[in-house]
């Protein structure tokens, strides 16, 4: 239920309704497009930003909160670590399990590897569950992996490494194969056809949906595979430091248990990072749609060994989040209610943006509607947002649209009385997801010998801007990419002796920039938000 | 968060704590001091990771739901369920045939059902969860993957099933058979496929990523946009 003064809100949203039902509004071109994003976009926030001073990527521009974690200290005392007595040993180690890291260990156990699964929370819980929309593949017959390349580089503005596009578009395809071939339920037409909807960005209708649960849908089914394929995994074990070997190359990890605090040596021939996004370092304050994992571990990870990062200085800033209620600020309202039909109102009933434009222009209209023009609403705690008119989707689309298409969202907000096929959703942008990460090839390999890494803690695919579609869409590409790769890898490698130097080398780093004592350590694991009434606490043993 | 919120009384664990009202039971443990490594996931109600149990002080009947989606009411009693153990059937899918029976084969328990009805009601999601049990017991696969499609398998259906079933793995099963076997093919995924390995799309790719950025933006902003809107929407 919206308060009173909303919901008088809500009734200039009704009576504008006929008016925009037959409004097209245009598209941005480059230079509008260049414009709003410069002046709205937090990316371009320069003081929220500064230069690394320490590492491979020493001089790049990254946002603050994660410059403090990449230049971090090591939680671990390396001489009191011996990595040449592991407590496991492996070809393949797969840190993370979302989409990504459950994709790669599936196909590296295909491959012929014995892999182990580390997981600092339960297997599966990861951004991939969070994602609504849909997975893209070009595989209509008025659509080519020519068109979604073309809309992949345009959303990323043109900065996207052409090489991982390419791989991205062709294998899309296959990867819808494979995830029906495991027993995801694709949403179809009686005759086989998939139901394939647009989003903000694609020229074509190419989001491949699950109703609105495609990741919980994705995971379940991955997550179960893996169960059936009796790999083995650990549960509630974070990663805390990578371990090289004499020869540089990567030979295992430090990991953590959550819950004892003890450590566990893992070697490795190989090593994936699949650990994820960055969400719940709450950049810029922002509140955000990431799971409570997402804290960017394997971008420290890597960068203490020696990999080099990319595209760090942008962040995705979903347009719509939910702004109220105050228990769900900053969850993901999903994208595909645009794509279903419905607009961004303001204040007076008008649309001020093609709600299909890529996010990053969305985003920065709803800003621009909000702080310049000062045509957004208030909610009772104080956030701004505009009204994202879902009952559209219905008068568009026919009454029952919402309820099959968005039985999640309707679910989100019947909780709080908030019927959305009959009232509009109040959003705000909110943090989704790093654009950027650990640079890879096509096969997911990084700069360090055996490392390899797929999914959001990597970079260059997606450019500056990522497109709807394509982040589940990376997941299963390049996860199976890297899964494969590094089990080939494995069986290759000639093994040096295991070191922890590397770390050692890092701290000695920190020393001479002089920065060591002011920074945190890292990686962050999680985030914490338990608050201390009296600002302090005490050990209990 | 607003501190000037008027406080309500709950129990963690049975331990009195104040908390503003308008929290989650998640957010409520938080502010009461509770660093949480167990219980909980996505923090958005996609993940089961959260599911819990609570009852009211003067009200002993226990109550289910996902701690990141319920709001904390003045007396409530929270307790936390990090693990709760249920058995999964191994299984390999390609192996597998679509007639119901396998269902019972791999989780026999199902007979045993008694129909009390208590998994529908612990289920957080609003699931028909003993109608989709029944489904499976008739072997109507479609019945349950459509019954069943937003289970976040949070596992409390099982941890109160009196008989020990496990609906959520029954359900996941179902849905792996259903799009496994019995949705129509996708006869346009299969054909773009074949195309793309026989190098139908090379050509066309590679000369876009030689291309100039003027060129690459010059072909964006021309891009032919097809409408959102499917012609044959049902």
């Amino acid at each position: 239920m919206y308060p009173a003064y909303l919901e008088e809100s809500i009734h200039i949203v009704e009576d504008t309704r006929v008016r925009r039902l037959i409004e097209m509004m245009p598209r941005l071109d480059d230079i509008d497009k260049k414009d709003l994003l410069r002046q709205y976009h937090p990316d371009y926030i320069k003081s929220s930003m500064r230069k690394l001073r320490v590492g491979v990527n020493k001089g790049d521009t990254t946002p603050i909160e994660l410059a403090d974690l990449l230049e971090g200290n090591s939680r671990i005392d390396s001489d009191k670590i011996d990595p040449t007595s592991p407590d496991y040993n492996v070809d393949v180690l797969v840190i993370g399990c979302g989409g990504a890291g459950a994709s790669a260990a599936l196909l590296a156990h295909e491959a012929g590897a014995r892999v182990l699964v580390t997981t600092k929370l339960r297997l599966g819980d990861a951004n991939t569950v969070g994602a609504q929309a849909g997975t893209q593949a070009a595989d209509r017959p008025n659509d080519s992996p020519a068109q979604h390349y073309l809309d992949t580089m345009g959303g990323g503005h043109f900065e996207n490494i052409p090489a991982l596009v390419e791989v991205l578009v062709k294998d899309a395809p296959s990867a819808i194969k494979w995830l029906e071939k495991l027993g995801v339920n694709w949403d179809k037409a009686p005759d086989g056809s998939m139901r394939e909807l647009s989003g903000g960005g694609t020229s074509r209708r190419r989001l491949h949906s699950a109703r609105d649960y495609t990741g919980l849908e994705e995971m379940r089914v991955l997550r179960d595979e893996l169960k059936n394929k009796k790999i083995n995994y650990l549960e509630f074990t974070a990663a805390v430091e990578l371990i090289l070997d004499d020869k540089g190359q990567i030979a295992g990890a430090v990991l953590l248990n959550m819950e004892t605090e003890e450590l566990i040596i893992a070697r490795a021939r190989a090593v994936i990072l699949a650990t994820g996004g960055i969400g719940r370092l709450h950049i810029q304050g922002f509140p955000t749609t990431n799971h409570y994992g997402a804290t960017a571990d394997g971008l420290v990870l890597a960068y203490r060994a020696g990999a080099e990062l990319i595209f760090i200085d942008t962040m995705q800033y979903h347009p719509t989040g939910a702004v109220y209620p105050l228990p769900i600020l900053g969850q993901l309202v999903t994208e595909k209610v645009r794509t279903l039909g419905a607009q961004l109102v303001n204040s007076v009933g008008a649309q001020f943006i093609m709600p299909l434009e890529p996010r990053d222009v969305v985003t920065s209209a709803i800003i621009r509607e909000c702080r310049e023009r000062q045509l957004g609403l208030r909610t009772p705690n104080g956030e701004s947002g505009v009204w994202l008119d879902s009952p559209m989707i219905d008068i568009i689309r026919g009454e029952g649209t919402i309820s099959r298409e968005l039985p999640a969202m309707v679910r989100q907000f019947r909780r709080f009385n908030i019927d959305i096929t009959r009232e509009p959703i109040l959003v705000y942008p909110t943090l989704h997801y790093q654009n950027g990460g650990i640079k890879i090839d096509t096969n997911g390999a990084t700069s360090v010998p055996g490392l390899f890494a797929a999914g959001e803690c990597t970079g260059g695919v997606h450019g500056r801007n990522r497109l709807i579609g394509n982040s589940t869409l990376e997941l299963f590409v390049f996860g199976r990419r890297a899964g494969l790769a590094a089990a080939q890898y494995a069986k290759e490698v000639k093994r040096g002796s295991p070191t922890m130097e590397h770390v050692r080398r890092w701290q000695q780093e920190l020393e001479n920039a002089g920065i060591a004592k002011e920074r945190p350590v890292s990686p962050r694991l999680l985030p914490d938000y338990a608050r201390r009434a009296r600002g302090y606490t005490s050990r209990i043993f | 968060m607003a501190e000037q919120a008027r406080l309500i009384d709950i129990y963690i664990m049975g331990k009195h704590y104040q908390v503003p009202e308008g929290l989650t039971i998640l957010t409520a443990l938080e502010y009461s001091g509770y660093h949480m490594v167990r219980g909980c996931g996505c923090r958005a109600g996609f993940c089961g990771a959260c599911a819990t149990i609570y009852n009211f002080r003067n009200d002993p009947q226990l109550r289910y739901d996902l701690a990141c989606q319920k709001t904390v009411e003045p007396e409530m009693c929270l307790v936390q369920i990090p693990y709760f153990p249920a058995i999964k059937a191994v299984y390999d899918l390609e192996k597998l045939k679509t007639d119901g029976e396998k269902i019972k084969a791999l989780y026999p328990d199902i007979v045993k059902c008694f129909g009390c009805n208590t998994c529908t009601k612990t289920c957080p999601q609003e699931l028909e969860v003993m109608w989709f049990m029944t489904d499976a017991l008739r072997g109507d696969i479609p019945a349950v993957a459509d019954k069943s499609f937003d289970c976040v398998m949070c596992g409390l259906c099982a941890a109160r099933c009196p008989q020990g079933l496990v609906p959520y793995y029954v359900a996941l099963l179902c849905r792996r058979l259903y799009g496994r076997y019995l949705t129509p093919v996708s006869e346009h995924v299969d054909n773009r496929i074949k195309e793309i390995e026989s190098g139908k799309y090379d050509v066309a790719i590679e000369e876009m990523k030689k291309a100039s950025e003027k060129e690459l933006r010059r072909r964006y902003a021309e891009r032919d946009m097809e409408p959102a809107l499917e012609q044959n929407w049902e």
